[in-house]
């Protein structure tokens, strides 16, 4: 009797055992096919940008391995002042939607979460409703604005109207978060002796600042890498951003400078990937846990 | 000078729900007040409108000997606990506790001398650098009364401030906020819906029941004492027994509780002219399960004996709970643990009528 219920145990072991295993192997198959669909690109960017144009050219040779690594590109771009131009109006253009984008979202999610007046719900759907207009329905009648206020082919114009676009997203998401903090902080805060820009600026922003790092991630992300608006609204390089200046100033005609546009990508991918890994080191999640019973 | 008074005061919401039916209510200066009553019945919307945290529909609040009714929450000079603590999660606890002096502007040395003070009070010295989240819930819930503390104001708030605990720390958390209350002597309005918490800390037990007072009494009267059938019920565990019965003539000028042809039981002579008025009325009779004792009092004034058939017996140590059933009504009785009882029998059991409870059918009123 004993026997057979040992025998039962090793059986049901072995069992869950092997389910596991194969679970495992599951999830490695499914990541592999994640890891070649999305670091393949970035594997053959890297290795363009380090050939020379006549090496990218030779029908010989695999286009997987460089055989004559060169900086040549990337020093070719790093000493060329129109993509200075270029990288420097993208982080002024960043900085400054990033700024307007958070202050008016995180004022605008504090008042609709916790203000509690009448018509917020309606106005709280309503933002996120704005968001799923598509920009490119959008960028038509936003050029006769743009128009009227004397502002096509001035780069300042993209100041103006990234927000339109991060503004409602970046609301939602702080709506989210602040709707997650216990009513009875800012309560306590009221009692406390708090007024409510207090409460927003000494509770809220800190406590919710995984929300707010998310939201500005967000924000960064639409203003560097927007490429509809400055293709639509500015002409001149002296006004255009990386993301359309690599495109009109590398590709001549019909000649691609593949060399030289791998590695302004990389190069534009720079500041994303600084400011990722930068972020997410202070986004901790559950920075609320102790404010009430968990 | 800190009173509180509650006058003819209504909360409405939207839809025309009244959680608050004009209830007057006076707590005297170092008053240790608590509100009871079941979920629903408006006590923590009271407790919140002291507060400033919920409008007024109508009627007048006083803090003080001012009106408060437009004064907003941080200009009212209280201080309120949450059942879910509300500590601040990226403060340490010494900022915590020391917020509201820094939005008050008080000088660095006083903010420290405060805290340390309170922190010494409810012995949480050694935790104010840490983060809440690294305090046990016990600890957190000194904090927020450290928060309260430090701020010395007109009068304190609790709001179910132990219902997070489990149960031996809630036992001893009770003992700190009676230690506190012994020590700072503030007006205090505290919210729970545990009776035994009610009991133990108040110096007046206010019931509440639907939105309205029910009664307001020393723990002593709203036990010994209840003006309804609510109060009788809802204070004591277990609950007090009822049982539908009619007042009749017991010979001799005296009255008895008749509740059906076998348990009849004769009421006090000086009750007699109380009761008088009733007879022959549907009435309901009350009596504690403490007040159904084993038959070893009989001939005492008072004492009355009765026989039930036993349903369930619960032994717990240091009482025996044993379950009886009255024509279809549950009747308990509290017991020594050395009594012989078994399921099926009948037990012979002695009645304390000197503390029993007559109500009207219709109204609940104690009569």
């Amino acid at each position: 009797m004993s026997a057979t219920t040992a025998e039962g145990r090793k059986f049901r072991k072995t069992s869950l055992h092997s389910q596991r295993l194969w679970a495992l192997w599951g999830s490695y198959a499914a990541l592999a096919v994640f890891v070649v669909i999305f670091l393949v690109p970035p594997f053959y960017t890297v290795i363009t940008s380090l050939k020379s144009s006549a090496e990218i050219s030779a029908q010989s040779g695999s286009p997987w391995m460089v055989n004559h690594p060169t900086l040549e590109n990337f020093w070719y771009l790093i000493t060329y002042p129109n993509f200075q131009t270029y990288y420097l109006n993208s982080a002024m253009i960043t900085v400054v939607t990033v700024a307007v984008s958070m202050t008016i979202s995180v004022m605008a999610a504090f008042s609709l979460s916790r203000m509690g007046f009448w018509g917020s719900q309606t106005l709280s759907t309503g933002v996120f409703l704005t968001y799923l207009v598509p920009p490119s329905l959008l960028f038509i009648p936003l050029f006769q604005i743009v128009g009227w206020m004397g502002l096509i082919n001035n780069i300042w114009c993209l100041a103006l109207l990234y927000p339109t676009l991060a503004v409602p997203f970046c609301t939602w998401i702080m709506i989210g978060y602040f709707s997650s903090i216990p009513k009875e902080l800012d309560e306590a805060a009221l009692i406390d002796g708090a007024s409510y820009v207090q409460i927003l600026l000494k509770i809220f922003i800190p406590v919710a600042m995984p929300g707010i790092i998310a939201a500005t991630i967000f924000a960064f992300t639409v203003a560097w890498g927007a490429f509809l608006y400055p293709l639509a609204y500015l002409y001149t390089s002296n006004q255009m951003v990386l993301t359309v200046g690599i495109i009109s100033d590398l590709i001549r005609g019909d000649v691609f400078q593949w060399g030289k546009i791998m590695a302004a990508c990389l190069l534009a991918s720079l500041p994303p990937i600084v400011i990722y890994a930068f972020l997410m080191d202070y986004y901790v999640a559950g920075l609320t846990a102790g404010a009430t019973k968990g | 000078m800190a009173e509180v008074s509650c006058r003819k005061v209504v909360k409405e919401y939207d839809g025309g729900v009244q959680a608050v039916k004009g209830i007057d209510l006076e707590i005297a200066d170092h008053e240790f007040v608590v509100l009871v009553g079941p979920s629903g019945c408006g006590k923590s919307t009271t407790l919140r409108m002291i507060a400033g945290l919920e409008e007024i529909t109508g009627g007048e609040i006083w803090i003080g000997g001012d009106v408060v009714n437009d004064v907003p929450p941080r200009d009212r000079d209280i201080a309120m606990v949450f059942q879910n603590y509300a500590l601040y999660p990226h403060m340490s606890v010494f900022d915590n506790m020391a917020f509201g002096l820094k939005l008050r502007k008080f000088p660095k040395d006083e903010i420290k001398r405060r805290v340390d003070e309170a922190a010494r009070i409810l012995d949480i010295g050694v935790l104010l650098d840490r983060k809440p989240r690294a305090l046990s819930g016990g600890q957190r819930q000194r904090v927020a009364m450290g928060r309260a503390i430090v701020r010395n104001p007109k009068v304190f708030l609790f709001d179910e401030p132990l219902s997070n605990l489990d149960a031996k720390l809630r036992v001893q958390m009770r003992t700190e906020i009676k230690k506190v209350h012994q020590t700072v002597k503030t007006t205090t309005v505290y919210v729970t819906h545990d009776q035994i918490e009610a009991m133990t800390l108040a110096d007046r037990v206010v019931v509440m029941n639907h939105g309205i007072i029910e009664q307001v009494g020393t723990p002593a009267e709203v036990y010994h004492h209840p003006t309804s059938r609510f109060v009788a019920g809802f204070i004591g565990s277990p609950a007090m027994n009822f049982l539908p019965c009619h007042i009749d003539e017991a010979g001799g000028g005296g009255l008895m509780v008749r509740v059906n042809d076998a348990i009849k039981i004769k009421i006090p002579a000086e009750r007699t002219a109380r009761y008088t008025p009733f007879k022959g009325k549907e009435m309901v009779f009350g009596i504690r399960p403490e007040h159904l004792t084993q038959r070893k009092e009989e001939g005492r004034p008072g004492f009355e004996p009765v026989d039930m058939l036993v349903d369930v017996v619960e032994p717990m140590g240091m009482e025996t709970m044993v379950h009886f059933f009255v024509d279809g009504a549950p009747v308990c009785a509290r017991l020594d643990p050395a009594t012989i009882a078994e399921p099926e029998k009948m037990l012979g059991l002695t009645a304390d009528m000197n503390q029993m409870h007559i109500m009207e059918k219709e109204t609940g009123k104690v009569v």
